[in-house]
């Protein structure tokens, strides 16, 4: 460590020099980092197709750093959030996460938003020994493969949300099953937990249609849909392949005869898609503002992002941006240390009611045992435009419902 | 595969000349702009884009679809004519390389454009009332919407055809085609030309874009795969053809979407597939000139 | 200190000076990883340029390259355990042989239909990693290539501090651009400018045109494919996008941005657009619009590229002294 600090004064004189010669107007940064403080680095898609959720993902990060310093800090050091755009690109965040380790001296990070870029942000971190924790959807991050001590995973998981929306669903519409999803890593994972919780309720695939990454047009496979005649359609993809599907699939008709899920409804998904494409369907999410009249934690986070953003409510990945920040302060605290080690420990052993529930890691995969909020869209008796969604149940944390340590291939499970 | 039956295999067929209807409007616009200005237009993605924002941003406008219909060519021609004027116009001569990069880099600025006048979301979009619902064709219900389109797509094909066939502008659109140093010599102001050419090409992208509309989220990316799908089509159509490009485009809709029916997930690869394939064995395309632009 | 005594010894030494230039260049950069990737993208970029600016062909599929022989490098460390040098060996192969078969096809067709038959092939080439998740890890892209130390002639190195990485990756990259340099200064070179000038003549002057650009394209892979090798021990992943034609299509940016018709232009071309692109995204969320401008400007009014125009500028400034001398 000795060494770093050495060549980065060398480096500093030497940059200081350079300063005027090299591109000086553009030195300022996004959040430079100041002094002693404790940061945090944050790569999310600022730019790209999920733009919108990242940036409240920020907004709502800010909030949890704000809410640490003004209770005083750590001993008086105060946090800061270094925010870095990844552009949705796995390359690009890996040299992001790179550059806020190396450069920025970051002590955590947590992030993003993709399967892709999370487990390529985790890769880089945990090779350096620093703390990540993710705030996105993924199966592959519990596995033991891309698991470590530093590795956090604080969002649902693709078998979990789809495991809690089937074992909602198919008791209720029927058991004859057709998928539309979408031919990578996150689609399949989403059949799989859908299987898995569909066969103890006798539930039969018709048809598992796989269709390629972002493909605009899903016409072309709609009439074999149609042929198959399902009770359930499940869309097994995302963002806006959701957005396209759902609207294809409400101008073929298909919704007369056949209940139509998705595993994940986004609320940002479900505003750009408008309500008459999204009408009657119904998924999954990790939160969503209307929980508040159930959930006194919800509504105190609720209240909290409506004063910060005049009005505003936070979106599902917006209060996984709150959580996941809020969670390795909380950590820092109990565990009187900055360094990933002790604050991994202090995170395993933490057991914390953020905005939604109680909640726990799991020690084996660092995964966060949540409740999975069931909700279906609406288009009529709107009270106002962030009224889009009734909540239609809310399944309780259970660790049952992830797939087991041994399953990940996890060795060790304590 | 025991459900497959001929009606449903009907059904796939109708759905791909639908898609393909699309495909062969843009691929219309791409080999007209290519086959009178040698310029590959790697904007054409993006002029799709801007008119199908501009579709709906002139429906909520005036409340009409079909005014919409109307004004959003004319506006993204418009546009076309300005990038033509200040952007392209300077490179001509100077190899075919140079248009392509600037294009290239516009289409970057027309993206970020759209999201700062839109938002980065996009717009929500639904089928116009007029045109809502499904229609028995004997072999099951096809969408009203999808049926339009490509009833669409005829007419503007037929329009350009006798555009270019039988009207004294479209004479010297073809003559300019084959040797643009005569049609100057004779005294035609060709610059004049060429700038029309590329207004009524991006013209058709954007309207192109205006009737897609309807059936997909419109939002700034849109433009990016589009424009790979569309090279394809006009490529195997071949580049400068006309023909080529309508019946190109039918082709590559029909292939995705049969490919969708046995072996879904390869079915983006297949298009690929088949511009290699026909490009190994015709390298010009179905339909293009041999030698041109090499 | 006479000027022209100094371009000329600099023109004839240029990879040794190229070669100076660059061992200064992580003082000169925000941090280490940023310099790593130009080096890496600067190489891409010499690879492409051999067959785009030296021999005329405008390929559309050069990520195919690029991405193999990250994979390749990359699966055989993560599925295989080799060596690191071995593995670089392995993505240089892999994409050679690539080459081989890409370029066999390409080569039959001319023009704009050249840059569009490479684009499918290109493609393909992605759809074909894609899909094979096992070994690729598919959408999600293949994790864990770690090289923790490298042992060199007893000598233990730390790789994953970014000082040290940046010096190894620089001894292939500057052996790399020895070696091109190397080849266009050979008979060959002068053949392959040739076929950019008049394909026929060359032709009619006995040269097997067809061996030629094959050989030039198979090089220029390998080239590519050790940039690529390079990058996965950078970033310890390999991102699935690698091998998308739009990761094709920044090489040719990088090749105008520095200018296509010099040996030192791409790479400049490279260092202007991966540092701009770092700075841009601090300051605004609309650095696509600023590329985009940025873009056209050089398209329109420096096409010579910035490289390109800095040596024209310097030629002319010589000529003007020695004529007024």
């Amino acid at each position: 460590m000795t060494t770093d600090r050495n060549i980065d004064t060398r480096r500093r004189q030497i940059l200081g020099a350079s300063a005027a010669a090299a591109a000086s107007p553009f030195m300022f940064n996004i959040a430079r980092a100041q002094g002693a403080n404790i940061r945090i680095g944050f790569p999310v898609p600022l730019t790209g197709a999920f733009s919108a959720e990242a940036q409240d993902q920020v907004r709502a990060a800010e909030i949890a750093i704000k809410d640490f310093n003004d209770a005083g800090g750590y001993g008086g050091r105060k946090a800061e959030l270094l925010v870095r755009d990844d552009k949705l690109n796995p390359g690009e965040a890996a040299t992001r996460t790179l550059e806020l380790i190396e450069k920025d001296k970051v002590s955590f990070i947590v992030g993003s938003l993709s399967a892709a870029t999370q487990l390529s942000i985790n890769a880089v971190a945990r090779d350096r020994k620093v703390l990540f924790n993710s705030i996105s959807q993924s199966d592959a991050i519990n596995e033991a493969k891309d698991w470590s001590l530093y590795t956090f995973h604080e969002a649902l998981n693709p078998h979990l949300t789809a495991g809690a929306v089937a074992r909602y669903a198919f008791p209720k519409f029927g058991k004859k099953v057709v998928y539309l999803t979408a031919d990578y890593a996150y689609g399949h994972e989403m059949v799989r937990g859908f299987q898995r919780a569909g066969a103890p309720l006798g539930v039969t695939t018709l048809a598992d249609i796989r269709h390629p990454l972002g493909v605009a047009d899903y016409s072309a496979f709609l009439p074999r849909i149609q042929a198959l005649q399902p009770d359930v359609l499940v869309l097994c993809n995302f963002g806006r392949d959701l957005v396209n599907s759902a609207k294809q699939v409400t101008d073929f008709g298909l919704k007369a005869k056949t209940k139509v899920i998705a595993p994940v409804l986004l609320y940002t998904s479900r505003q750009a898609g408008g309500a008459d494409a999204f009408e009657g369907i119904l998924g999954g999410t990790s939160y969503y503002w209307g929980m508040e009249d159930k959930i006194p934690a919800a509504k105190a986070f609720n209240d909290k992002f409506r004063k910060a953003h005049g009005g505003a409510v936070p979106s599902d990945y917006g209060a996984l941006g709150y959580a996941g920040v809020r969670s390795v302060l909380q950590a820092v605290l109990n565990a009187k240390s900055t360094d990933s080690i002790p604050v991994s420990i202090a995170l395993r052993q933490l057991k914390y009611n953020w905005y939604k529930g109680e909640q726990f890691y799991r020690k084996c995969d660092h995964q966060s045992v949540q409740s999975v909020v069931i909700v279906e869209s609406k288009s009529k008796a709107m009270k106002d435009k962030y009224d889009v969604f009734n909540v239609l149940a809310i399944e309780a944390a259970n660790e049952a419902n992830l797939r087991s340590c041994d399953e990940l291939g996890h060795k060790v499970t304590t | 595969m025991g459900d497959i039956t001929p009606s449903l295999l009907l059904l796939q067929l109708m759905t791909g000349i639908a898609l393909g209807a699309v495909y062969a409007l843009l691929a219309l616009g791409l080999s007209l702009i290519f086959g009178m200005l040698t310029v590959v237009n790697f904007a054409h993605g993006a002029f799709f884009m801007v008119g199908a924002f501009l579709g709906v941003y002139f429906l909520g406008l005036t409340g009409s679809f079909w005014f919409s219909l109307v004004l959003t060519p004319l506006a993204v021609g418009a546009i076309g004519l300005v990038a033509e004027r200040f952007l392209v116009r300077p490179l001509y001569g100077r190899g075919i390389d140079y248009p392509l990069l600037l294009t290239f880099g516009l289409s970057y600025v027309m993206i970020e454009a759209m999201r700062v006048a839109f938002g980065i979301e996009g717009v929500a979009t639904s089928t116009p009332a007029e045109l809502r619902g499904a229609v028995n064709l004997g072999f099951g219900y096809f969408p009203l919407y999808r049926l339009f389109l490509i009833g669409a797509t005829a007419v503007v094909v037929l329009g350009l055809w006798l555009f270019i066939e039988k009207t004294r502008y479209g004479l010297i659109i073809r003559a300019g085609s084959r040797d643009p140093e005569i049609v100057r010599v004779l005294g035609i102001d060709i610059a004049r030309v060429w700038l029309l050419v590329f207004g009524i090409g991006t013209a058709i992208a954007g309207l192109s874009g205006a009737l897609a509309a309807p059936t997909r989220a419109v939002n700034p990316e849109m433009g990016i795969s589009v424009l790979a799908e569309s090279f394809v089509v006009t490529v195997v159509g071949g580049m400068g053809s006309l023909p080529g490009a309508v019946i190109a485009g039918l082709l590559v809709g029909i292939v995705f979407s049969m490919t969708s029916l046995f072996a879904p997930d390869l079915a983006e690869l297949s298009i690929f597939v088949l511009m290699a394939v026909v490009l190994l064995i015709k390298p010009q395309g179905f339909f293009g000139k041999a030698g041109l632009m090499s | 200190m006479d000027i022209n005594r100094l371009t000329s010894a600099i023109t004839r030494h240029r990879v040794a000076a190229v070669i100076v230039v660059l061992m200064m260049f992580p003082w000169l950069m925000p941090y280490e990883a940023l310099a790593i990737n130009i080096l890496i993208f600067g190489l891409y970029a010499v690879g492409f340029n051999l067959l785009f600016g030296y021999t005329g062909m405008l390929s559309f599929g050069h990520a195919a390259f690029l991405g193999t022989g990250s994979y390749l490098c990359g699966i055989a460390i993560v599925s295989f355990g080799w060596p690191w040098w071995a593995a670089i060996v392995a993505g240089v192969v892999a994409s050679a042989a690539i080459g081989l078969v890409i370029g066999f096809l390409a080569i039959r067709t001319r023009g704009i239909y050249f840059s569009m038959v490479t684009l499918a092939l290109g493609q393909i080439v992605y759809y074909a990693f894609y899909k094979a998740e096992r070994w690729t890890g598919g959408e999600n892209g293949l994790r864990g290539v770690r090289v923790e130390t490298i042992d060199l002639l007893g000598l233990k190195l730390d790789f994953v501090d970014p000082l040290t990485k940046y010096y190894v990756i620089l001894a292939f990259v500057a052996a790399a651009l020895w070696f091109v340099s190397r080849v266009l200064a050979s008979p060959f070179g002068a053949v392959i400018v040739a076929i950019r000038e008049n394909e026929r003549r060359t032709a009619a002057c006995g040269y097997d045109v067809a061996r030629a650009k094959l050989l030039v394209f198979v090089l220029s892979a390998a080239l590519c494919g050790l940039a690529g090798a390079l990058r996965a021990l950078h970033l310890s992943i390999v991102p699935i996008d690698s091998l998308h034609y739009l990761q094709s299509g920044q090489a040719v940016m990088m090749c105008l941005l520095g200018g296509m018709g010099t040996f030192f232009g791409p790479f400049v071309g490279a260092a202007v657009f991966l540092y701009l692109e770092d700075v841009t995204t601090t300051v605004t969320t609309h650095w696509m619009a600023a590329v985009g401008v940025i873009f056209m400007v050089f398209v329109l009014f420096f096409p010579r590229g910035v490289w390109g125009s800095i040596l024209h500028w310097l030629r002319r400034h010589a000529d003007k002294a020695r004529v007024a001398a």
